[in-house]
């Protein structure tokens, strides 16, 4: 079976969406979407059996085969577990919608499309393994994202923050085709299965490193890592089901998933394996420092993403570590991929559930706002249970499975002070600190999202609607999470059987040949190690700091707003926008004088440039015939009828000696034997001063005043250039004459072939006879465009002027 | 003959460079005009005596249209001078 295809199944049932909400409106239209990811889940759940032995499927669906693009959809353990995450949260987020979003009051079709639209951008990222395909899906998505967080277009917030997830993840996302550009020059390939090979001789190729920076752009940005991390906070005005899909358990780990699928390639690098630890780990801790500051649900729980993302990111770079160790089935390195995945799992799964709470206790209060929040233990108890379930995972208590990949992060981060190379010997001991203070704020940001709304003291008077359970409907799909949560923490080691050996044997390929050579072992229980007491007192210390936050947390606000992110993010719009307003402004006057200066000197430049670097300067008069005294004396007075027009006081004096210059030339064609030529100037001549009399006598009143052309240093700067460099190009190419001309040919058949006695007539009607239609043709125009010019006047005031 | 043509030619252009120099400095349009006009006509002699110079006939068609124009240039500078405008408009309309 092409399951290539599949990947479009949403984006086809999309079409249909706006059909049904239309036509069958008595019932609720997430119902009829609800078939498309359940059906793709069981779909791809019957592949997991090829996977979980280390096999892998391709299938192929050529695009542009002329330009070796195809959509190539290569499943194996990374792009099953990715895909089985988007489409099984994908039903339940869309079960939760179902309840969350009223058929009648918000625009269904919309949404559903949308959401559709996003779901095959996230298929087909995780399952291309055609670069320029992967880099389509990944602007799908943030098309996507950009069209559900704005769902809301009447608010204000929703579009600010839509057109700012929109601006980050999109110029990552171009960095990243850069990347993807880079890759395929060094490589000769687009396909990711044919690049992984090459790797040891891509790393000493000279793009290597603009590549593996171009692409960590994408992925950074795209997963929300310091300091792109500040879209996401923003995103939060979408929909609740959103942000529980696309920001915590899909979209945001795309980037993830890019870092994971391209390890093989880039991991022999060190620059790869700081970046991706350093910059993962600080958004670890930072995500989690902040997740306090916060006010609202949805925004600690962004904060919280934000975080736990980072916290992935830094295992999958310290998984790269596994590449310089020669006995990685002996050390502690072999935990880092795999810890990344597990805790990947997790957090989908707990996130989901947190944001799906959140959105409940929105719906059932009317407000999000932690402050006002408080004592819901008793009168939402459910989501109370799912909360505490969902928030303890996150707090990496257990029994949950959080727990787990808890201590699996402090193992890998404790092994990298083991690591020799890169400088990690000195600098190494940093990383399990920062992880270990990290995940004491994790703890208390988690604390904090539960007990301060479900704890406390109930505040009726400042809720908008009184306070109740949710619908079951609406319950569903986080209590089903919830239990996935609990379910992991007891059959660890199954999931890490089915789902994450397959998966870190596609990130680490060189190293295991079959997921069986993957000697993890998760044990919720083992020994008294270091990482055991670093979780002892990320509890103790936690639950101390969460005691006493209702005293330290004001100290927050004394981060100034003025040196935030957000403020730089919002500065850098304000100056983009504005500045280059202001420099448009002052090179756009408006003046046609400013106009010509820019042009005339640059042709003075690039001309004169382009003449010295190429070393063209030629004067040569060897060829040159004698000049004979009457030119001298034509060439005089054309010279100061030239004169006369620049100095002459009046207009009518510069219109003449227009005329002048015009009659001068006429006789200079007579001189230089050209009949024709002569007779058309003069009449030509005529007419044009005519119609600068013309012109001249409907000049208004006011500005008839005589007065000199006044002298303009710059003007006349420009004026002698370009008559210095025209002068000099015409000696050169005089000068430097290559080919004979083509004219003795004319001479020759002039009668014999055309019949006719005038050369430059029969050039013009025989020879060359298409120019003289053209111009003939613009003359036509030119004649036309006179008349409607004159003729046709729109305006009312004109038109009145006309008919007196 | 040919030196007689040239001695000619350089009177002519003396006269020509006289009138030139009346249209640079001519204190009234009229003044300007006029020199225009005369300019038009030692120009058609000047162009008559050049081809007696280079031995062509095809010139002649030059000194007829230069004649034409000269004259039609002075009627419509002359016109325009004393009217303010070179074409009158029709009333009919």
């Amino acid at each position: 079976m092409s399951f290539v295809f599949l990947i479009f199944l949403p984006l086809l049932a999309a079409l249909f969406v706006p059909l049904l909400f239309k036509k069958v409106g008595k019932i609720h239209t997430g119902w009829f979407v609800l078939i498309v990811p359940v059906v793709l889940f069981s779909y791809y759940v019957s592949l997991l059996p090829t996977t979980i032995h280390g096999g892998n499927l391709v299938s192929e669906f050529q695009w542009i085969p002329s330009l070796d693009i195809a959509f190539i959809a290569y499943i194996d353990g990374l792009s099953l577990l990715f895909t089985l995450l988007i489409t099984g949260i994908g039903a339940l987020v869309v079960l939760y919608s179902i309840f969350y979003l009223d058929k009648h009051r918000e625009q269904l079709h919309n949404f559903y499309v949308y959401l559709l639209m996003f779901m095959t951008a996230m298929l087909g990222i995780v399952q291309s393994d055609h670069l320029i395909t992967l880099y389509l899906f990944w602007e799908l998505t943030s098309i996507s994202s950009f069209l559900l967080i704005g769902y809301w277009y009447t608010r204000d917030r929703s579009r600010f923050g839509a057109l700012k997830s929109m601006m980050i993840t999109v110029f990552g996302g171009l960095m990243m085709l850069g990347g993807f550009v880079l890759l395929s020059i060094m490589g000769g390939t687009y396909s990711i299965r044919e690049l992984i090979p090459q790797a040891t001789e891509l790393v000493s190729h000279d793009f290597f490193l603009w590549a593996l920076v171009l692409v960590l752009f994408g992925a950074f940005t795209k997963s929300a890592q310091f300091p792109f991390y500040i879209w996401l906070p923003d995103a939060m005005e979408a929909p609740t089901p959103v942000s529980a899909y696309l920001h915590s358990a899909t979209m945001v780990k795309a980037g993830l998933y890019l870092v994971a699928r391209l390890t093989p390639i880039f991991a022999i690098s060190g620059t790869w394996m700081w970046l991706v630890t350093g910059v993962g780990l600080f958004t670890m801790f930072w995500g989690s420092f902040f997740a306090l500051k916060q006010k609202d649900l949805k925004g600690i729980l962004a904060f919280s993403t934000v975080s736990q993302l980072g916290l992935i990111m830094s295992l999958l770079g310290t998984s790269a570590a596994g590449y310089h160790i020669d006995n990685i089935a002996e050390t502690t390195f072999k935990y880092a991929g795999f810890a990344a995945i597990f805790h990947l799992i997790n957090h989908a799964v707990f996130k989901g559930s947190l944001f799906m709470i959140a959105g409940i206790v929105d719906h059932e209060t009317g407000t999000r706002d932690i402050r006002k929040l408080g004592g819901l233990m008793s009168l939402m108890p459910i989501s109370f249970t799912v909360a505490v379930i969902g928030a303890f995972s996150m707090a990496g208590l257990p029994p949950f499975g959080g727990f787990l990949s808890k201590e699996m992060f402090l193992t890998a981060m404790l092994s990298l002070t083991e690591f020799d190379l890169f400088s990690m010997d000195v600098w190494g001991i940093l990383f399990p600190v920062v992880a270990w203070l990290g995940s004491i704020f994790t703890f208390i940001y988690s604390f904090y999202f539960v007990f301060h709304t479900f704890a406390g003291e109930h505040k009726p008077d400042q809720l908008p609607k009184p306070a109740h359970e949710a619908p079951i409907g609406m319950l569903v799909s986080p209590v089903f999470l919830a239990l996935l949560v609990v379910v992991i923490f007891f059959i660890p080691n199954l999931i890490g059987d089915w789902l994450v050996k397959p998966a870190v044997l596609a990130m680490q390929p060189f190293l295991y040949s079959s997921p069986e050579d993957i000697k993890v072992h998760v044990e919720a229980w083992h020994g008294f190690k270091l990482e055991f007491f670093m979780t002892l007192g990320i509890f103790a210390i936690g639950f101390l700091m969460f005691w006493t936050l209702r005293k330290w947390q004001k100290s927050y606000d004394l981060f100034p707003d003025a040196i935030s992110l957000n403020a730089l993010y919002d500065n850098m719009m304000f100056l983009s926008d504005t500045g280059a307003n202001r420099f448009s402004r002052i090179y756009m006057t408006g003046f046609i004088r400013s106009y010509l200066v820019y042009m005339f000197s640059f042709v003075v430049f690039i001309v004169l440039g382009t003449l010295f670097l190429t070393d063209a300067f030629a004067i040569n008069f060897t060829n040159l015939a004698p000049i004979g005294f009457y030119e001298v004396v034509i060439l005089i007075a054309l010279v100061g009828s030239t004169f006369t027009i620049l100095f002459s006081k009046s207009r009518l004096t510069g219109i003449i000696a227009l005329g002048a210059v015009g009659y001068s030339v006429a006789l200079f064609f007579v001189i230089f034997r050209a009949p024709d030529l002569a007779l058309t100037q003069l009449v030509i001549e005529t007419i044009s001063v005519a119609l600068f009399l013309l012109a001249f006598y409907h000049l208004p009143q006011i500005s008839r005043k005589e007065e000199r052309m006044r002298f303009r240093f710059g003007n006349a700067l420009v004026a002698i250039g370009v008559g210095t460099t025209m002068t000099l190009v015409a000696l050169s190419s005089l000068s430097q004459k290559a080919m004979p001309s083509i004219s003795e040919f004319y001479k020759e058949t002039v009668y014999k072939e055309a019949g006719g006695g005038n050369i430059v007539n029969v050039i013009l009607v025989d020879y060359r006879g298409f120019d003289t239609l053209f111009e003939i043709a613009v003359l036509g125009i030119a004649g036309i465009g006179i008349i409607t010019m004159i003729k046709l006047r729109l305006t009312k005031k004109e038109d009145q002027h006309e008919n007196k | 003959m040919m030196t007689f043509y040239w001695v000619s030619l350089i009177l002519v252009s003396l006269g020509f460079t006289g009138l030139l120099f009346r249209l640079v400095k001519g204190p009234t349009i009229a003044d300007r005009v006029v020199a225009l006009d005369a300019i038009g006509i030692s120009l058609v002699s000047i162009i008559a005596l050049l081809s007696l110079i280079i031995e062509t006939e095809f010139f002649l068609e030059v000194i007829l249209l230069l004649s034409i124009l000269s004259f039609i240039g002075t009627i419509a500078f002359a016109k325009f001078l004393e009217r303010g405008e070179i074409f009158d408009r029709n009333n009919h309309n």
